[in-house]
């Protein structure tokens, strides 16, 4: 039986607008919170929850919380990041586009916990039409005296503002966002100091994911125990995953933690299979930048143990033989996929988007893409396999923010699981099973 | 005070210093290099990545390692802190990474730099350096660009360490200078060719860690070796007017700040000083500067060199400590 936090009512007609919202018990946790418990209660049953991150990191949300300076007195800032750049996820603009209100509603209650009086929602400049679904919402939830001043009677005064970026990926890193809402360059920043010392205009900031914020409501109206009677272990509650490449039904899905990436993949209700019945060859499990998998290590831990949707389970093996959950961008690739041309293309986009402050990542990624583009057109070395590793050794773990982690796992971890499709590129590149499309090998970003 | 112990020198220091500040202090081969880092410069350091360090033990408290390297010139130092610099080989492997990440894009043309002599990057590479380059793509290129009638811009050989940003945003009053761009195809540049009029706009050369900012007065006129570097001052309105002025006879070939060991200027000094002040007159010639021994630009300069003696154990030892480290100081005065 599947059970769901965030997706419930996705499917009632006029979700998106107020009245329709509060008909099912939208905004229930707003007047709960405020009206009867403290703030600090707010964050203890965030932290009882085990509610962790869905940006990426999964760091505990309620342990993120706790570490806001409030010693200080200088204002505190929620910042909503909604900057969702990373190649295949896109479950926070569906949740946005469908449900704007479920995430104001957790805005609500998590400025309220942390004692912020303005939230700042950073939308990714890709997704233009979704600052007016959300800009409507807010000004729904202003009329009805959920944000503003003096919200349902209550000392509690709340602001949320929308902000748009500009098409930056690394705008999506928690600093480089600040930095950018400040109006500056988007470049991160050098930690420590963190956030939740000095952020937003040298103010205690979190900084949140969508879909974090969007269980922020259930959790009160249920309480983090019932939260954590979802998922398995540390891994609780629901996560959207958005599957996407060759498979039947590609889309965003809500699944428990601990469902098994068997079922996900292959059950009807969720990716229904690999497309025209092709076998399964890889699968990216939590958005670009975690390591690459081969279908056997996909289903299957190194131990033999069924490999379950959560933090830890897809973990399991370190970087050996094992990914991570990311931000829950599901890529599958089918038989005839070309890892090499893919991971390429990934390097590519690593390239584009490196901010170019620091030395590796500045300088190491476009050397990679320009190393991986000469194997992908037949020009490549049996040497350059090696010096592809040591680069990607190079950059990880020595850059200011992790985008530099991010550009390096990929490339690390197709070599080590497909090396013998990068020697197949090198010694044979005319043989290669996705020659049919190379006609696009002359297209260069700038 | 808090102790911390780098390469397995302890050392006391306040609170709130760097592992570069408190290496600087221990001195010697402790002191991990820095190509973005400058001290008087607020917020510089962190890009370059040339000064990881490895933190063995976090502080006496917690004593867990931390759990990548860090950049000593940002990571303030704790209690009980240890920290290895060359003696730990993850950090020496490292270092020759970062350098040839630096060098990828770098155009080597050394031959023809003006800052070819005194370049950290050179020191860099040749302390740190692979001996062969294994990038065979082709470099980014850019055109040279004037900034104002004084400084020319190199963007081919930046390598983006952001001083010269921040040197134009603090010293000056009015920003007009920064980064454009992202990635590898960043560059700074004065947006819209605006020109840099600043009085103190020059500083942005002696900060340059390498030939990307140059002095247009002092361009191709003579290599850096050849020049004698000589403490002098006048009575300047603007700033101190204490400088260095490379001689080579009696004539004034370009005057800069006065460097220290670490390569950073000692106090900025104004346009005036530094691009107008050209003749043997304006200067009252103090004496030659010290210069390290193993630097180019000491070459042939010195008087009565020997070599260094053979190291006498302590009990042996007939000359007192002071005399015995001022014959074997490898900071000799220039003739």
């Amino acid at each position: 039986m599947e059970r769901k936090i965030l997706l419930k009512n996705v499917d009632v007609p006029g979700i998106r607008t107020f009245e329709v919202y509060r008909s099912t018990g939208g905004y229930d946790s707003v007047e709960k919170a405020l009206k009867k418990m403290t703030p600090d209660e707010v964050v203890e049953e965030v932290k009882m929850s085990g509610l962790r991150g869905r940006g990426g990191a999964g760091f505990p949300a309620g342990m993120k919380w706790s570490f806001i300076d409030k010693k200080s007195g200088n204002p505190r800032y929620l910042i909503c990041n909604a900057d969702e750049s990373e190649p295949g996820t896109f479950k926070d603009r569906y949740l946005m586009e469908k449900l704007p209100h479920l995430l104001i509603e957790g805005m609500i209650c998590s400025c309220y916990a942390l004692g912020a009086n303005t939230g700042y929602i950073y939308v990714r400049g890709e997704y233009k039409y979704i600052i007016g679904i959300l800009n409507q919402a807010i000004l729904e939830a202003y009329e009805k005296g959920f944000l503003g001043k003096n919200i349902l009677g209550t000392a509690f005064n709340l602001d949320i503002h929308v902000h748009s970026g500009a098409g930056a990926y690394i705008c999506g890193e928690e600093t480089a966002q600040i930095e950018s809402l400040e109006g500056k360059r988007g470049n991160p920043r050098i930690k420590p100091p963190f956030p939740a010392v000095v952020g937003l205009y040298g103010c205690p900031t979190v900084v949140n994911n969508v879909e974090t914020l969007a269980n922020i409501g259930f959790i009160v109206n249920n309480g983090g125990g019932e939260y954590a009677k979802y998922g398995v272990g540390k891994s609780t509650g629901t996560k959207l995953i958005s599957a996407c490449g060759n498979i039947n039904n590609p889309g965003v899905y809500e699944i428990e933690l601990g469902l098994s990436v068997r079922e996900f993949l292959y059950d009807p209700k969720y990716c229904g299979g690999v497309k025209n019945g092709k076998e399964l060859k890889a699968v990216i499990a939590g958005g670009s930048s975690v390591p690459i998998l081969p279908a056997s290590l996909i289903l299957k831990t190194a131990a033999g143990e069924e490999r379950l949707m959560t933090y830890e389970s897809l973990a399991d093996g370190g970087f050996v033989s094992g990914t991570m959950l990311g931000s829950g961008g599901f890529i599958v690739y089918d038989e005839d996929a070309c890892i090499v041309r893919n991971t390429w293309n990934l390097a590519r986009f690593y390239h584009h988007e490196s901010c170019g402050q620091c030395s590796p990542c500045r300088e190491g990624t476009g050397w990679m893409e320009s190393v991986l583009h000469r194997i992908e057109n037949g020009h490549g070395r049996t040497k350059d396999i090696d010096l592809l590793v040591s680069i990607a050794s190079k950059i990880e773990g020595n850059t200011i923010c992790p985008l530099g982690d991010a550009a390096a796992w990929p490339i690390a971890s197709a070599i080590r699981h497909f090396r013998h499709e990068f020697e197949e590129h090198v010694l044979h590149p005319e043989k290669c099973i996705n020659s049919t499309i190379r006609q696009f090998d002359d297209v260069t970003i700038s | 005070m808090l102790k911390v112990t780098i390469d397995n020198q302890t050392i006391e220091v306040e609170e709130g210093t760097t592992i570069l500040q408190a290496a600087r202090l221990i001195g010697g081969a402790v002191v991990p290099p820095a190509m973005c880092y400058y001290s008087k410069l607020k917020d510089s350091g962190g890009k370059c990545r040339t000064c990881l360090v490895k933190v063995a033990q976090g502080s006496a408290r917690d004593p867990r390692p931390m759990p990548k390297l860090v950049a000593s010139c940002r990571t303030p130092v704790a209690d009980g802190m240890v920290v290895q610099n060359i003696t730990s080989q993850e950090v020496i492997d490292t270092r020759k990474a970062i350098v040839e990440f630096l060098l990828i894009n770098h155009p080597l043309d050394c031959p023809v730099c003006d800052q070819a002599g005194e370049c950290d990057l050179q020191n860099l590479s040749y302390e740190n350096g692979r001996e062969e380059s294994r990038f065979e793509e082709s470099k980014r290129t850019f055109k040279v660009i004037d900034i104002g009638d004084k400084i020319q811009l190199h963007m081919n050989r930046c390598i983006l360490c952001y001083r010269c940003v921040y040197t134009a945003d603090q010293l000056t009053n009015k920003r007009s200078h920064g980064i454009l761009y992202r990635g590898d195809v960043s560059e700074i540049s004065t947006y819209i060719q605006n020109d840099i009029t600043n009085d103190f706009s020059g500083n942005i050369i002696d900060v340059c860690p390498v030939g990307a900012l140059t002095d247009k007065t002092f361009r191709f006129k003579n290599r850096v070796w050849f020049l004698n570097p000589m403490n002098a001052h006048r009575s300047c309105t603007k700033c101190s007017g204490k400088v260095t002025a490379w001689m080579r006879g009696d004539e004034v070939y370009r005057v800069t700040g006065r460097k220290d060991q670490f390569g950073e200027v000692e106090e900025f000094i104004c346009n005036e000083c530094r691009f107008e002040k050209k003749d043997k007159e304006d200067w009252v010639i103090e004496g030659p500067r010290n210069i390290k021994r193993a630097s180019v630009i000491s070459q042939n300069h010195y008087l009565n060199a020997r070599k260094p003696s053979v190291i006498i154990p302590l009990e042996n030892r007939t000359e007192s400590l002071e005399e015995y480290a001022k014959e074997n100081s490898n900071e000799n005065k220039i003739s």
